[in-house]
């Protein structure tokens, strides 16, 4: 496999991942997100058959801390590295209606 | 003071301050005086915490900040959460954020009396292996100012490199800690997952991730680790006494030498491809370990040579997840006049992240998306297993595993930006251990003259999980017989440009 990704693929990938680019930028990334993924092709030279698939480096599950309550950043905390608040919420263009929707 | 205390281990540092030959508040000046005088030149620091580092100080010297670390300036990469000052990841889209809280490390750190003096640059949000990505400016390499640093840890080695600080705190999700520290000359080790806590660190591939410090010389490695190492309740993938066993006292041993050392040398590391001075300098190294009595045993790790394509699925995929965050809402940048929520989003975060960051969170998202997340992110979940076990394997038959940290020397600043798939393969030695999620550590091994300059070289041991200790005295044994990590880079203030 060596799919090359087209303007189009990379458009609908940069939707996905919330990034506003311009039509320059999506044409340089379409490239170079090409090279690399024919570059990660080199994995199907391995035969995984049968190989357990590995998310995380340790076998630890399900580990809980002892449920006693704690010492939570307060509302001006949380909102003080906002760009724009208007306490105690953050503040954001209107999401129903008009709003542009998902 | 008699003797250039920036020109002392960190422990030297210490037993000056707790012996009373010295003052902390002295200390820290004569750090801040080196910072000003040439960071102009190096460019590693993002922020320099002088008034509270000199009120910490004094707190120091009024007895009433005292412990292991007690008035030693330590420098903190700028991906580490700091309740004071600032912590930008080297990234427009973090602005002016100021972290509410401290990562596990630095209230460690802090415990034991040492005394943050600032905080480092890197490339942006950790993604890249030269802090040529960072979103201010580059750091240069103090051997070289025409050079890169390595990275992204970059600023944090070149401040040690430059004795801008007696040790430091680097980030590694695929090198980041070691291969900086190798192009630096200092010493860079990053512990097994789960030995540090990760709370705090701004997240870049958290199955990947790691804290750990770089330093002059090994036992300061081993002194910082002994403060930051252990099980933190705030992070579920710290180990504790069950999974990671106890924590050692790495001090301890540190001056024996390991009894019966069989030290792995695996063919796949040492390519014909490396610098010819790459290969001669891990080569003396094994020499002088077999005069040492080490037994030296050949290791095939035959899945080598895939850990940078599994690396660059898994982590990107981990990144574009964990750089969700960065939405323009809840802190940093935020565009001008979006016309809706979702351009609010989309514009903030084109705006924020830089190209290299941008390139990490497509190919994560495409890893990911419905069709292609067979071919793609669960492929390299199989081939991680595979890597795990080739270490598997080979530690079974040595204690560690000596090899190159990286295939070449510090290169030039600019010399790998254009292609960004040649920066990645450069960082073939490194992943794989991030990857199988076991420690390794670089320190300094030799020079190599290049176009007139001496740039440092540097050997990595690989180990075990949960080998520190191990690693670390092996280390002491490589230092004891070599006088690589006495020598300092020759930096004026005129070096600059």
């Amino acid at each position: 496999m060596s799919e090359r990704l087209t303007d189009d693929d990379v458009k609908k990938v940069a939707k996905l991942a919330r990034l506003k680019l311009n039509d320059e930028q999506i044409h340089a990334f379409a490239g170079q997100l090409s090279d690399v993924l024919s570059y990660v092709h080199k994995l199907d030279e391995l035969d995984v058959t049968g190989v357990e698939p590995m998310a995380h480096p340790t076998d630890m599950t399900n580990r809980f801390r002892d449920d006693t309550p704690g010492r939570p950043i307060s509302v001006d905390q949380a909102l003080a590295n906002a760009p724009e608040s208007d306490p105690p919420f953050f503040k954001v263009p209107k999401v129903l209606g008009d709003g542009g929707g998902a | 003071m008699p003797i250039d205390i920036t020109q002392q281990s960190l422990s030297g540092i210490r037993d000056a301050i707790a012996s009373r030959a010295v003052t902390a508040a002295a200390v820290v000046e004569r750090y801040l005086n080196r910072i000003a005088a040439l960071d102009g030149a190096v460019g590693a620091f993002n922020e320099v915490l002088t008034q509270r580092a000199m009120r910490r100080a004094e707190l120091v010297d009024n007895g009433e900040l005292r412990g292991p670390l007690a008035g030693v300036p330590i420098a903190i990469k700028d991906n580490i959460c700091t309740s004071f000052g600032k912590t930008t990841c080297s990234s427009k889209i973090l602005g002016d954020y100021r972290s509410p809280f401290n990562a596990t490390v630095i209230d460690r750190l802090e415990r034991a009396g040492a005394i943050i003096i600032g905080k480092t640059n890197l490339d942006e949000f950790a993604m890249g292996s030269s802090c040529e990505n960072s979103g201010f400016a580059p750091t240069r390499n103090p051997w070289d100012t025409d050079r890169v640093p390595g990275g992204s840890s970059g600023g944090s080695a070149a401040a040690v490199a430059a004795d801008l600080c007696a040790g430091a705190l680097g980030s590694d999700t695929g090198g980041s800690i070691r291969q900086p520290a190798a192009f630096c000359g200092v010493v860079g080790l990053k512990p097994t997952y789960g030995r540090v806590s990760r709370y705090g660190l701004v997240a870049y591939g958290s199955s990947l991730d790691q804290i750990g410090p770089i330093t002059r010389t090994v036992a300061d490695a081993a002194a910082m680790l002994n403060v930051i190492a252990g099980h933190d309740p705030l992070d579920s993938t710290c180990a504790d006494e069950i999974t990671g066993g106890p924590v050692p006292d790495f001090n301890m041993g540190l001056g024996t030498p390991v009894e019966n050392l069989r030290i792995g040398v695996a063919q796949q590391y040492m390519s014909d491809s490396n610098d010819p001075a790459v290969n001669d300098a891990v080569s003396s190294a094994i020499e002088r370990f077999e005069k040492m009595g080490a037994t030296i045993v050949v290791v095939d790790l035959p899945h080598t040579e895939y850990g940078v394509p599994c690396y660059y699925i898994v982590a990107t995929a981990e990144a574009s997840s964990n750089l969700a965050r960065f939405d323009g809402v809840h802190y940093g940048h935020r565009t001008a006049r979006p016309n809706d929520l979702i351009d609010l989003y989309s514009a903030s975060r084109a705006e924020g992240f830089g190209d290299e960051v941008k390139r990490r969170i497509m190919l994560g998202t495409y890893a990911l998306s419905s069709g292609y997340y067979d071919a793609y992110y669960l492929k390299a979940q199989k081939v991680r297993r595979l890597i795990k076990r080739d270490f598997d394997n080979a530690f079974n038959q040595c204690d560690a595993i000596i090899c190159p940290p990286a295939p070449a020397p510090a290169f030039r600043l600019g010399a790998n930006t254009a292609d960004p798939l040649q920066m990645y393969m450069a960082d073939v030695y490194t992943v794989n251990a991030n990857l199988a999620g076991i420690p390794g550590m670089t320190m300094p091994a030799g020079f190599t003259e290049v176009d007139g300059r001496r740039l440092p070289l540097g050997l990595q041991l690989l180990g075990p999980t949960f080998s520190e200790h191990k690693l670390l005295r092996i280390g002491a044994m490589f230092e004891r017989e070599t006088d690589y990590t006495s020598q300092r880079p020759v930096l004026s203030p005129a070096s600059a440009g």
